[in-house]
């Protein structure tokens, strides 16, 4: 769905929504949870809500679940007002964080669970089951309970459980976040693989930007009971809209200065006293001595001997190297006593390192590498 | 790991095991086994009129000690109806109050783990608190309260439902009451360690999956609470089937259970030798529910693992 470059329904404004969050507010005695939020979620998306613990996109999973009722506002689904149908009346599956599959029911039974409340055609559930379990690779552990089962094999338990009922939405609760690494990985493309074989819309939910990046069409990036930005990843990534953002998203290096117009979105940055400013273009428009951040990217930051030829170039000297494996990242200290984040990919050996801690290196980057914010 | 520490260790480690697990057998031994032997022999005595009341006894010597014992008093209770009425009776009564108590104690559980964190410690003080006072003061408690005078016949007279007393004192619906207040504890306790154990998004997952609530706890809620049911159930039948205060002390005339039976024996009759032989059938009946008991606890142990 990612690589699909002509997927972007949100750019077409024929669309209707399938999911639309409508001025909602969740408070909780005093806590306001989610504040006045607005948010359309279209068909056949996979749609990250990422934040950090307490942001309330954990909320906003169990609205659309029916665990939470909105004290203001409208919770949309295929044009139906949603917000206080029970969980259990609405086409909205969801698959824990803790997975919470029934203990006492075997992996068959886990999955045939939610068909058995609607069917009794005992021939449909067997196939519908038979069909999940092929879905997750799960046929030969069909008899085995919960407990016999590995952790990588009852996350696909908990999804085959929640996609049996062919939801028109299906929520994801961190579902990776009980596995290590390695498996984690492999799962999310599994994870992609499966939403784009059943055309289901998925909402996930995620604290871990990575994930988030990897699997999402779009990601919403939330702070404090508010959307603070919704895109495609690489757009949060190579565009985020505030220093929030840009600074949650990956690593950053943010330069505060006064914004001095050139003209053609071309602007001077005046960041410390007595140094030559940066240049930076954007399409936003700032006045004459805004204040305003520049937001670099580690990677696009050159590091050299020698002085450059880059429109932007500073001396300073290494203070540290963290050592990544693929990447390094070299952290350089400027005279201002700033510090700014250059990565390289270490493509020779260790033994070879240009670098050391207190050589003297120039950074360097080109106009159009950093973005101006202004928030 | 365990054949690794017999390696290293050798010949101590092994014998501090058998120490530690001779512990337990000993008690068993010394507070179980012996006095059941002693029981056991002296329900195959003789009824003598001298102290102790039975013969023969240790002092004929062993061999004529053994040679004088027989089945007799097992043969008579079979002979005299009183008794396999009793253990009808007993287990009909001990049945009842069971699944009375589980009705009871099953929503006050289930209540106790869905309040507040901060309240549940509370609760659990208010359900242990009776065993704070004797027993026994609390069964003559309920006479007082069932009685014809008692405080619930004059609260219902007062307010006008009834226009004579209820006779509930010396019935057997006062013996339900009563076990049903005296072993409430032994049901909730371990009801509540299941309710509490149980994952809340379990039930958010069934109501997910289309459950209404109560769906969701006929379900979800009750299959997970299995263990705590049967132990509750357990812990409540086995002393209410040998119960002799309870239906001493509220039960009437009618009410035929197999501990007073045996009360009578020893202490009216003086029959020590019947006594016995009551005592010894009413342990072996008891045994099939301990061990089925028993069985349960450890496939709960091993499913936990």
């Amino acid at each position: 769905m990612v690589n699909d470059t002509s997927f972007a329904p949100w750019d077409d404004p024929q669309e209707r929504p399938l999911i639309r969050f409508q001025n909602v507010t969740k408070r909780f005695g005093d806590f306001v949870a989610i504040d006045d939020l607005t948010l359309d979620i279209y068909q056949r998306e996979f749609f990250a809500l990422l934040g950090p613990s307490g942001c309330g996109k954990t909320t906003m999973m169990r609205m659309l679940a029916g665990f939470e009722e909105p004290t203001d506002g409208m919770i949309e689904l295929a044009g139906e007002d949603i917000a206080h149908v029970p969980p259990n009346k609405r086409a909205v599956n969801m698959m824990f964080q803790s997975y919470a599959l029934f203990p006492h029911l075997s992996v068959w039974d886990n999955v045939a669970f939610g068909l058995r409340r609607e069917s009794r055609d005992k021939d449909a559930i067997a196939e519908r089951v038979e069909q999940m379990l092929k879905l997750t690779r799960l046929e030969k552990f069909a008899g085995r309970k919960p407990h016999q089962i590995s952790g990588g094999q009852r996350q696909r338990v908990a999804l085959a459980r929640s996609l049996a009922k062919a939801p028109k939405l299906l929520l994801l609760d961190e579902p990776l976040g009980a596995l290590d690494a390695k498996l984690r990985q492999a799962t999310q493309f599994e994870l992609m693989d499966i939403q784009e074989k059943t055309g289901t819309t998925f909402v996930i939910v995620t604290h871990d930007q990575e994930e988030a990046m990897t699997v999402a069409s779009r990601v919403a990036v939330m702070d404090e009971g508010r959307v603070m930005q919704v895109a495609t990843p690489e757009q949060i990534y190579e565009a985020p809209n505030s220093t929030y953002v840009a600074d949650f998203i990956g690593d950053v290096n943010l330069i505060e200065g006064r914004a001095k117009p050139n003209g053609g979105g071309a602007y001077h940055i005046n960041w410390a006293e007595g140094q030559a400013p940066f240049e930076a273009k954007s399409d936003m428009v700032l006045s004459e001595g805004q204040r305003c951040h520049l937001a670099l990217r580690p990677e696009k930051v050159g590091i050299q001997p020698n002085k450059p030829e880059e429109v932007n170039a500073v001396q300073g000297k290494v203070l540290d190297i963290a050592y990544l494996g693929n990447l390094s990242t070299y952290h350089v200290e400027l005279s201002t006593g700033q510090v700014i984040k250059a990565q390289t990919a270490n493509t020779n050996r260790l033994s070879r390192r240009d670098f050391m801690w207190d050589d003297p290196v120039w950074v360097s980057w080109s106009a159009s590498a950093g973005v101006l914010l202004s928030q | 790991m365990g054949q690794l520490e017999r390696k290293r260790g050798g010949a101590p480690v092994a014998m501090r095991r058998l120490t530690l697990i001779t512990v337990p057998y000993l008690w068993l031994l010394a507070l179980f086994l012996i006095p059941f032997a002693i029981v056991f022999k002296i329900s195959l005595s003789d009824i003598a009129l001298a102290i102790p009341p039975y013969t023969p006894t240790m002092e004929d010597g062993l061999w004529a000690l053994l040679s004088q014992l027989d089945f007799e008093n097992f043969v008579f209770l079979t002979e005299d109806d009183l008794y396999w009425k009793a253990y009808l009776s007993s287990l009909q009564i001990a049945l009842i109050s069971t699944v009375l108590t589980l009705l009871v104690g099953y929503p006050m559980a289930y209540a106790m783990a869905r309040a507040p964190e901060e309240w549940r410690p509370t609760l659990m003080m208010l359900v242990i608190l009776p065993f704070w006072t004797s027993f026994l003061i609390r069964v003559y408690a309920w006479v007082g309260i069932l009685s014809s005078e008692g405080f619930l016949n004059q609260f219902l007279l007062w307010l006008g439902i009834v226009d004579t007393p209820l006779k509930i004192l010396n019935t057997n619906t006062a013996v339900y009451v009563g076990i049903v207040y005296t072993y409430l504890p032994f049901m909730i306790l371990p009801i509540y360690a299941a309710l509490d154990r149980l994952d809340g998004s379990l039930i958010e997952a069934a109501e997910d999956l289309g459950c209404s609530r109560l769906e969701a706890f006929w379900l979800v809620t009750i299959p997970l609470s299995k263990n705590g049911i049967i132990a509750g159930c357990f812990l409540v039948f086995i002393p209410a089937l040998g119960e002799f205060v309870i239906p001493s002390l509220l039960g009437g005339s009618g009410t035929l259970m197999i501990g007073k039976v045996l009360f009578e024996e020893f202490f009216a009759n003086r029959d020590w030798p019947v006594a016995s032989a009551v005592a010894v059938i009413l342990l072996l009946i008891l045994i099939v529910p301990i061990v089925l008991f028993q069985r349960n606890e450890q496939r709960q142990a091993k499913a936990e693992k």
